[in-house]
């Protein structure tokens, strides 16, 4: 017998006295109401993990951008990002290797969390692959105040499961040793955020 | 209201002052309390260690011993959560179906003490004076396994000229566990002592708990460490 | 410590030793006070955090429930992902699929996630058997590993080391297995974190084949979930070209929206954050974005005999967040090598029995006991894991595994406690007997407690245990229930 058929076997036979009817879920944690401003309760949760944040107007996104980053930083820009910011290279593809030498990265977000102060990246234009938002050090990430939902669970009621997804809330960090936090292990070691109001 | 004081085994054999405490006390407040001499043990010890079929013959007897009554009022919190949640898995195991039958109409009739004079008698203030300093301990069963909450707090509030002082990380098991402190003593000696070092940390003459077994842990401790702080049972607080 | 559970004493035997390591009690207990103070203050601002603990463990319960429903419909909706699924029976047959795959692409070296899955099923020796190195890229881990140390914790598995320690371990050993440790080092942490960044970088940018676990596998949507915080996972999760990830088969829950439950329980039980840094979610392959072949394992290796015990099934409901750990008086003293498992505390006191069985070892049927009920863990657990109700559950199957054959001597003792306890006319004799022993204790006695009760000496027998270190009062001369009687009810 494969191995498949015997665990589903195995499964069936330890549920045979089982009572399988149905247990009544819970959701009241759906559609909580959240007072205050969405936009402010997301601000202060992503500066409680010590990320920077900064709100402008659309039109000034490419001058905050440049002013996050110190002067002489390579920057490369996630494809289809929807301001451009001067002197930053959009990626045409690199290695891990290659971006391993990138000092920044500029990308979008899909969704912000104001309750636990988290992007999601969803990976897509604007985005950028994976790794481009994982192996430069800085990581400056654009969100529109419209993108702000409530809580997880509005979160995950937008977000498109098919789609990869990085929820990244705050810089890296490790609390492995004593339990104490510090910011920066493999991750990026700086998040900067803009919301664009 | 037909009452039966469950004095349990170890206040029976060991602690008899914390069983004459509550009558004491549920006689000042006007309750005709009576004592089923039937009455043996709950069975926890034999549950909580793995011997069910051990445990039948003990829950059979307390199932006859307290039938009829309308509360059956006990001075511990861990035995009033073994006949409350404990006894349905001891008739299960003795696939008794009489036994079973007489558990589902006992058992919710049992009631520890701080549950009968606050939600059934309706008092906090009992009427007694103990002029010291007293530290509390939720024991955990009384605490996690009843949700006994403040009910004990406020009843010790009331009593006159007794100051309560904050234990410290009171919440925290003191390592008694029934078998526990021995089978693993070593594990418990080391929690009791925790628990010992915040009783004289809070600065107490008296250490008061709902329960002589964790009392007894804790009090056996505290002597050893000559350390100057006794133990009484709350009943016996509420009754001077 | 040598990096093997194999041969561990039972629980009390190593527990005395764990309680007598000063360095480990105050480790342990500096940063589980820490880790739960930070649960409290999260899990407290969250409104309605016992209707999502009801939730948790509900969905959990209707997905047991239909298991082999949900699992095809996760290898359907992984395969359809572009994901190679693998069925693994047991440690063995799933070390063997991952090291196929390795061995297949040439590989000599993976990277790896965290994975108490990979951790349960030896996965590190078996490949290291096969000529292949297995380099840990968590913290913790990485630590564990260099010291050739075990883990002590699900989530913070060198809890028990200290900063110092921890330098020491990263410039005896890291030079050996690759970059050096700065030689320079303090033990600050944020340089002890570098000097991992340092030291693991290379090899993330060399590895060709990563093994990860998964936190949920949705089923839904072929979903897969980890939960980080550093960095690590999603290195090994995008980098290399190859991933495995070897997932229990109690992972999956149903659909996409069932984690928004468990995105919000996890990360505030665990590290006690609103969310932790780093969490990816993957379907399969994507083209032109990370691995490109990707493959999962479900793993049973006793899951489904957990899953037939009716009682302890609801262990398959946790979602190893450690907050059980954290909580809990004994691990807090004990620390987690003393439970002789990867899955240490009261989950692990649960779950190893529930996963190998009761009565054929030892140190197995000791973890039962290793708890004294207090029902912090179960107060604790975001999924409602009554796991006193499960110890209490197990302590009879060990019993009974025993039974018939010549009694132990903790079995003669319950049987003839059973038989006095039975009635009340042996209780009484038993009483009057104690009284007996009680007055001559009290003459003989030269202690007395602060109350002024006599104190009996030193105890026989299983009673050392107790007196060792505690003291006993004598029994009084009269009982409860000779007072009654002889007070017709106090009213005499
Ligand atoms: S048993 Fe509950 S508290 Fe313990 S690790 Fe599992 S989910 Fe967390």
């Amino acid at each position: 017998m494969s191995a498949r058929d015997e665990i589903l076997g195995r499964v069936r036979s330890a549920l045979t006295q089982a009572d399988r009817s149905p247990v009544a879920v819970p959701t009241t944690h759906r559609g909580r109401v959240h007072e205050g401003d969405l936009v402010e309760l997301f601000v202060e949760r992503v500066e409680d993990y010590r990320a920077t944040v900064t709100r402008c107007a659309d039109s000034e996104v490419a001058g905050t951008v440049s002013r996050l980053l110190p002067e002489g930083t390579s920057v490369v820009l996630a494809p289809g990002f929807e301001w451009s910011v001067p002197g930053a290279a959009v990626d045409s593809g690199l290695t891990a290797v290659q971006l391993d030498s990138v000092g920044a990265v500029v990308t979008g977000a899909t969704v912000g969390i104001a309750e636990t102060g988290t992007l999601v990246l969803t990976h897509g234009p604007g985005e950028g692959r994976r790794l481009l938002s994982l192996v430069p050090d800085v990581h400056v990430c654009v969100v529109r105040a419209s993108q702000v939902v409530a809580d997880v669970p509005a979160a995950i009621g937008v977000l498109d499961p098919r789609r990869p997804q990085t929820w990244i809330s705050g810089p890296s960090a490790t609390s492995d040793i004593e339990l104490d936090r510090v910011e920066g292990v493999h991750g990026p070691r700086t998040l900067h955020v803009v919301i664009v109001d | 209201m037909k009452v039966a004081l469950m004095v349990t085994c170890l206040n029976d054999a060991m602690f008899p002052s914390a069983g004459q405490a509550t009558v004491t006390l549920l006689r000042r407040l006007g309750v005709d309390v009576e004592f089923p001499e039937q009455q043996t043990c709950c069975g926890q010890p034999f549950v909580n260690t793995g011997y069910l079929d051990e445990a039948v013959p003990v829950v059979r007897t307390f199932v006859e011993a307290f039938e009829g009554y309308d509360a059956i009022v006990t001075p511990s919190g861990s035995c009033a959560g073994s006949a409350r949640h404990q006894h349905g898995i001891v008739a299960r195991r003795s696939g008794d179906a009489a036994l079973a039958d007489g558990v589902r109409r006992v058992s919710p009739k049992v009631v520890e003490l701080t549950e009968f004079l606050v939600d059934t008698l309706g008092v906090t203030d009992v009427g007694a004076t103990f002029p010291h300093r007293v530290a509390y301990h939720p024991t955990c069963h009384s605490l996690r396994m009843l949700g006994v909450g403040d009910r004990p707090t406020r009843l010790l509030q009331a009593v006159h000229g007794l100051e309560l002082v904050d234990l410290p990380d009171a919440e925290s098991c003191c390592g008694f566990g029934g078998t526990f402190a021995v089978k693993n003593a070593d594990t418990s000696v080391a929690m009791g002592a925790d628990k010992a070092r915040h009783v004289v940390d809070s600065g107490a003459e008296v250490l008061v708990a709902g329960d002589s077994s964790c009392l007894m842990h804790i009090g056996g401790l505290l002597t050893r460490q000559r350390a100057g702080v006794r133990v009484m049972h709350l009943a016996e607080v509420l009754a001077s | 410590m040598t990096g093997t559970f194999v041969g561990m004493p039972a629980f009390p035997t190593a527990a005395r030793a764990a309680l007598a390591d000063s360095q480990l009690r105050s480790n342990l207990a500096h940063a589980t006070s820490t880790i739960r103070a930070r649960r409290l203050a999260v899990v407290g601002e969250l409104d309605g955090w016992e209707e999502l603990r009801l939730a948790g463990a509900a969905i959990k319960d209707n997905t047991l429930l239909h298991l082999d429903e949900h699992l095809l419909a996760l290898e359907a909706s992984l395969t359809a992902r572009g994901a190679v699924v693998h069925w693994a029976r047991d440690a063995d047959e799933a070390c063997r699929i991952v090291a196929g795959i390795a061995k297949d692409h040439g590989a000599d070296e993976v990277v790896k996630v965290k994975s108490m899955a990979t951790q349960e099923i030896g996965l590190n020796e078996a490949l290291a058997a096969e000529g292949i190195a297995a380099w840990e890229t968590d913290l913790a881990e990485l630590i564990v590993q260099l010291g050739d140390d075990l883990p002590s914790h699900i989530l913070v598995p060198a809890i028990h080391r200290n900063r110092a320690e921890i330098r020491q371990i990263f410039l005896d050993k890291m030079a050996a297995v690759g970059r050096p440790a700065p030689a320079d080092l303090t033990d600050e942490p944020a340089r002890l974190a570098e000097a991992a960044r340092l030291h693991l970088r290379e090899k993330f940018l060399r590895a060709r084949v990563a093994v990860s676990g998964a936190n949920f596998a949705v089923a839904e949507t072929g979903s897969l979930v980890v939960v980080e915080s550093e960095g690590n996972g999603r290195m090994c999760l995008t980098l290399p070209d190859v991933l495995v990830s070897v997932v229990g088969i109690e992972k999956v829950v149903p659909t996409w929206a069932d984690l928004d439950v468990f995105l919000q329980l996890l990360p505030r039980s665990s590290t006690g954050e609103r969310m932790n840094p780093y969490t990816s979610i993957w379907s399969g392959v994507t083209p032109g974005d990370g691995p490109q072949e990707v493959h999962v394992v479900l793993l049973d290796h006793g899951r489904t005999r957990a899953l037939a015990d009716e009682v302890g099934r609801q262990a398959l409901r946790c979602i190893r967040c450690s907050a059980c750990l954290n909580v809990c008086p004994v691990y807090e003293r004990t620390g987690g090598h003393a439970y002789g498992s990867v899955y240490p505390g009261p989950i692990g006191a649960i779950l190893n029995p529930l996963l190998r069985g009761v009565g054929t070892d030892d140190q197995v049927d000791s973890l039962p006991y290793a708890s004294s009920l207090c029902g912090a863990c179960f107060e604790a657990c975001p999924v409602r894991i009554d796991i006193p109700a499960v110890l209490v559950d197990l302590r009879a199957q060990v019993v009974d595994a025993h039974r018939g054959g010549v009694p132990r001597p903790e079995a003669a003792v319950m049987r003839s406690a059973s038989w006095v306890l039975g009635t009340a006319r042996r209780l009484g004799a038993a009483e009057r007997a104690s009284g007996l022993v009680g007055r001559v204790a009290g003459r003989l006695a030269r202690r007395s407690s602060s109350s002024g009760r006599p104190l009996m000496s030193r105890l026989p027998g299983p009673g050392a245990g107790w007196s060792d270190a505690r003291d006993l009062p004598a029994p009084p001369a009269e009982s409860f229930r000779a007072w009654w009687k002889r007070t017709e009810g106090g009213h005499r």
